[in-house]
């Protein structure tokens, strides 16, 4: 549990990646690992964590709006706009195996994609399942087709398969070719790759989301089971999961009632 | 070996070690797993009447010298916690529950239903400092203070803890207002009203403005507190402020205290810091000759 005081820094460049989703780019004295996350304070609004989508300087992170905070960033941010940064917090992709699947959704991207570079990078080959609602949220397109192969599903069929990336998923774990699984997205997608991979004994790797207070472990607002998503987690394996009765299921409101994912 | 065994107003615990509350103590899991790691008590998050959002972020600012907080009492609510407090319970925790209320009945009544799940006593949370119109008052107030112990102690047969805050000009008049209102022990200190401010964007840090301040910077004030209400005040002490090694523990029981809780440690030294404090306290008691914990309850004073 790490002490990380917050650091003030200007916006150095804003990316619009998609209507909704935007690319916050700055420096700090930071030095992630690709899974891991900060906590982004917009002044005045409120402090929320969010993936570094680009682990060395400028750092980024790559948000969708989603609520009041993310909406106040995208409305106030430009260039030279002063944010709060601390972290780097939680744990991060093991990059292991000698093929791999990542199976992004959506926005999850944003905390798959330095781990996809990473396993590049390691000379790992890299798979991409990737989907999104429409072609236009295929955000960092270009990054993970760098990377090594993509698949691609959308929601509407505007681009690759016309359905669940979860499927696209599936079928390419059914030839036994990949020794890791990593996923980002939605949690409805991610249990159903969760399953599906712990179901062929693959090890596979989950990035999750809880609301978050501290991101240092010690508020308990982000528990899952017996566990904390800012501090065990965000990232979990396959086989913790498998036993998680919330995982899936149920998350904690921002009053701590355990409720219906 | 020393034994660490020791006892609070009826209270036996295994180590004088407890999880102070507002750390991992808003779900049963967590409280669990504090229990395992060696904790003598957990004492939970402060639960109220109904579910409680808290403060937005910025609710926590890390500083070099310890933790500035202002989560705002964020709690799912008395009757949702039953899962939680019956969670740990059942695993083998000694649960301490911590309620809060707007007023001595809402306190009373809070503290009926925590009492019902089967926790070992209620810790009154008398002195949150940043939450609007929950705390701030009561504690400033000795006469609240003892009319909402003496309520809660009417609904309750579990001994009742009455947690003090730091910040009023003489707290052991607040202990003696506890202990007249039935009081079976006082918790000290709650955290000390702080602020944090950004140099560089001009305003403070916390969405709430102000803060509890956590951690070694508040350790002297902790001490001193317990120090002085031990001078004043017959009545059993649970201390708590910036205790991270078991030398520390071992100065707070000299203050006197009984037993001491931990919070912000667990950022330093990990959730591992309960049996770390304990094996701490354990060598040096050995080292220097004392064989239990009551023997250093008050060493300190003359």
């Amino acid at each position: 549990m790490g002490s990380r005081l917050t650091q003030i820094v200007p916006l150095e460049d804003v990316v619009v990646e998609c209507p909704h989703t935007r690319t916050y780019r700055f420096r700090a004295d930071m030095d992630p690992e690709p899974g891991q996350f900060l906590m982004l304070w917009i002044p005045r609004h409120d402090e929320v964590p969010m993936a570094y989508a680009f682990l060395e300087n400028p750092l980024g992170v790559t948000v969708r709006e989603y609520g009041d905070a993310t909406h106040a960033l995208a409305v106030e941010s430009k260039k030279g706009y002063r944010i709060g940064v601390r972290g780097p917090y939680g744990n991060s992709f093991a990059i292991d195996g000698k093929r791999a699947l990542a199976v992004a959704g959506g926005v999850g991207i944003a905390s798959l994609i330095a781990a996809i570079e990473a396993y590049a990078g390691a000379g790992i080959e890299i798979h991409t399942a990737f989907g999104a609602r429409t072609k236009e949220e295929l955000t960092f397109l270009d990054r993970v087709k760098a990377a090594g192969p993509v698949h691609v599903a959308t929601d509407d069929g505007s681009a690759g398969h016309h359905g669940y990336v979860s499927d696209v998923a599936a079928k390419l774990l059914d030839d036994g070719r990949f020794e890791m699984v990593l996923t980002c997205g939605p949690e409805v997608m991610m249990k159903k790759v969760v399953d599906t991979a712990n179901a062929k004994g693959v090890p596979v790797q989950a990035s999750l989301e809880r609301y978050m207070k501290c991101g240092i472990g010690i508020c308990d607002a982000c528990a899952l089971d017996d566990r904390l998503v800012c501090y065990d987690g965000p990232i979990f394996w396959g086989t913790d999961l498998a036993t998680s009765a919330d995982f899936g299921h149920w998350r904690r409101n921002i009053s701590g009632q355990r409720v219906k994912a | 070996m020393a034994d660490l065994g020791t006892e609070v107003a009826g209270v036996r615990l295994r180590n004088p070690t407890m999880l102070a509350s507002g750390f991992l103590d808003e779900t049963g899991g967590s409280m669990l797993r504090v229990h395992n790691a060696g904790a003598g008590a957990v004492v939970t998050k402060s639960i109220g009447p109904e579910p409680r959002a808290g403060n937005l972020n910025p609710t926590i600012v890390e500083l070099p010298v310890g933790l500035l907080n202002a989560v705002g009492l964020p709690n799912p609510g008395i009757a949702d916690y039953e899962a939680e407090a019956k969670h740990a319970i059942s695993g083998g925790a000694a649960v301490i529950g911590s309620v809060y209320g707007r007023d001595a009945k809402e306190y009373a009544a809070v503290a009926t239903r925590m009492a019902s799940y089967g926790v070992v006593a209620v810790e009154l949370n008398l002195s949150c400092p940043h939450a609007k119109g929950l705390g701030t008052e009561i504690a400033q107030d000795p006469e609240a203070v003892e009319e909402i112990t003496r309520a809660v102690k009417k609904a309750v047969h579990v001994p009742v803890f009455s947690k003090l805050s730091p910040n009023v000009a003489d707290i052991a008049s607040f202990a003696d207002a506890a202990k007249r209102g039935g009081a079976d022990a006082v918790t000290a200190i709650n955290t000390v009203k702080s602020i944090a401010i950004s140099a560089d964007l001009r305003m403070p840090i916390l969405k709430n403005t102000y803060g509890g301040l956590s951690g070694p910077a508040i350790k002297p004030v902790g001490l001193r507190c317990v120090y002085e209400i031990h001078e004043a005040v017959d009545v059993p002490i649970i201390g708590v402020g910036g205790i991270e090694t078991g030398q520390d523990a071992v100065e707070y029981l000299m203050a006197g205290a009984s037993a001491v809780q931990i919070g912000t440690a667990i950022l330093s030294r990990g959730i591992g810091v309960f049996a770390k404090v304990s094996q701490e306290m354990s060598a040096w008691m050995d080292a220097n000759g004392v064989a239990k914990v009551a023997d250093l309850v008050g060493a300190a004073h003359g």
